[in-house]
């Protein structure tokens, strides 16, 4: 083995090591999401987001068609602004689709499920979802629950 | 006096135990502390980071594959029982970035590199081409051991981040591709969870486990009894010890960055 092959090796390795430690940083523990900018944007408001993160997948009908891109709060109206990154594919929503956000199983991770209208325009890139329902909070519920429990002789 | 005899027995293996573990300060403070020749020792590092490093590489990134492809399926099997196999990339970044990474790896590395690096340098020690060299003039602790020793400090963190990486997208592999979860989810609730002080924390505990185990490997080789009963017996304790090192060090570690103290 010539020594040009062993340096050719030994840098072949360190480029694996940064390769590994940039995958490390930017995928896995997400200092800043790197992933392709095509794709077209959604905004929708929600009163409440729940534990809807950036990256959140956005389903139809149970597939999968995007991800949040952006979570920010509204500091007028006061309301979370969901930026939603859908696949060009699908371009076709009708502009009264509306927008919820559901839960993966009982303790899963919060995700949007868009329901289509039957309008015949369409959403354009950075069009805005009307109708939109929030998450729904576990202890919410719970506290209603509790309170109808306790106060049976109120209104029927 | 049978008693005295094993009380004299019992000092001479303490005192032995102290004075190799003396020896070995003393080594690596001479390994240490000494002139930089920059010019002159990289093409010696260069030769050291290929067989201790490059020749890594396969069975680490294996051990990776398959680290993280058994974490995904134990975990998806756990999770899927309470309908939490969303949080699949959070258990398998988390476990594979603190600890599997850093202590598999060191674990792999002494096996691999660590034994090899004693031996080698024990047969150099036993057919006298130390004390050969010493008598052309020519510093075996610089030419010999030094390289063995900054190779293998530099190439531990390098092969935990390659081994990490590798058993992230094995667990990838068994949980997104051929189990179903939600590729999306998988990354964003990792992301959620896995914080970059994390990473760096791992790559802090393999850069302490390098400098151990290739210190234990090169002291354990240039101590060792000149004979082959030696070597072997050498060849083992750097094993030992290594491993019983990396455990013992990893929570210790792991104590003090959590915030125990």
């Amino acid at each position: 083995m010539s020594e040009r092959i062993i340096v050719i090796w030994v840098g072949l390795f360190m480029l694996f090591g940064i390769l590994a430690l940039l995958t490390l940083a930017f995928k896995v523990s997400g200092l800043s999401s790197a992933i392709g900018n095509d794709g077209y944007n959604l905004t929708a408001a929600f009163d409440n987001v729940g534990g809807l993160k950036v990256r959140s997948p956005v389903s139809l009908a149970g597939v999968h068609i995007g991800e949040v891109s952006a979570i920010k709060l509204d500091n007028v109206q006061f309301k979370a602004i969901v930026t939603l990154k859908i696949d060009p594919k699908y371009q076709q929503l009708p502009i009264d689709t509306s927008a919820s956000i559901l839960t993966q199983g009982l303790l899963g991770a919060n995700y949007i499920n868009l329901t289509p209208g039957f309008a015949h325009t369409v959403l354009k890139n950075g069009g805005i979802v009307q109708d939109t329902h929030p998450a729904l909070i576990l202890e919410d519920l719970i506290g209603q629950l509790i309170f109808s429990l306790k106060s049976p002789g109120g209104k029927k | 006096m049978l008693i005295l005899d094993k009380l004299r027995l019992l000092g001479q293996v303490g005192l032995e135990l102290l004075m190799s573990l003396g020896r070995s300060g003393l080594f690596l403070t001479q390994l240490l502390i000494r002139k930089p020749q920059f010019k002159r020792s990289f093409p010696l590092l260069i030769e050291q980071l290929y067989f201790i490093g490059v020749l890594s590489l396969v069975i680490i990134a294996l051990s990776g594959l398959f680290i993280g492809m058994v974490v995904g399926l134990q975990g998806y099997n756990t999770l899927n029982g309470f309908g939490a196999s969303e949080q699949l990339g959070q258990l398998v970044a988390l476990s594979v970035v603190r600890e599997l990474g850093p202590v598999v790896t060191a674990l792999l590395f002494a096996g691999r590199a660590g034994s090899a690096l004693t031996a080698e340098v024990g047969l150099m020690k036993s057919t006298e081409q130390l004390a050969s060299m010493e008598m052309m003039g020519v510093d075996p602790l610089w030419r010999v051991i030094a390289p063995r020793f900054w190779g293998g400090f530099i190439a531990m963190p390098l092969l935990m981040v390659i081994f990490s990486a590798v058993a992230i997208w094995g667990g990838y592999l068994v949980g997104v591709v051929w189990l179903g979860v939600d590729g999306g989810t998988f990354w964003s609730a990792m992301q959620a969870t896995v914080n970059f002080n994390d990473v760096v924390n791992g790559i802090i505990k393999s850069i302490v486990f390098g400098g151990v185990v290739t210190w234990i490997a090169v002291f354990q080789g240039y101590d060792t009894v000149p004979t082959a009963q030696g070597i072997g017996l050498a060849t083992t304790r750097t094993v030992v010890y290594s491993s019983l090192a990396v455990l013992g060090l990893d929570f210790i570690l792991t104590a003090v960055m959590m915030g125990g103290w």
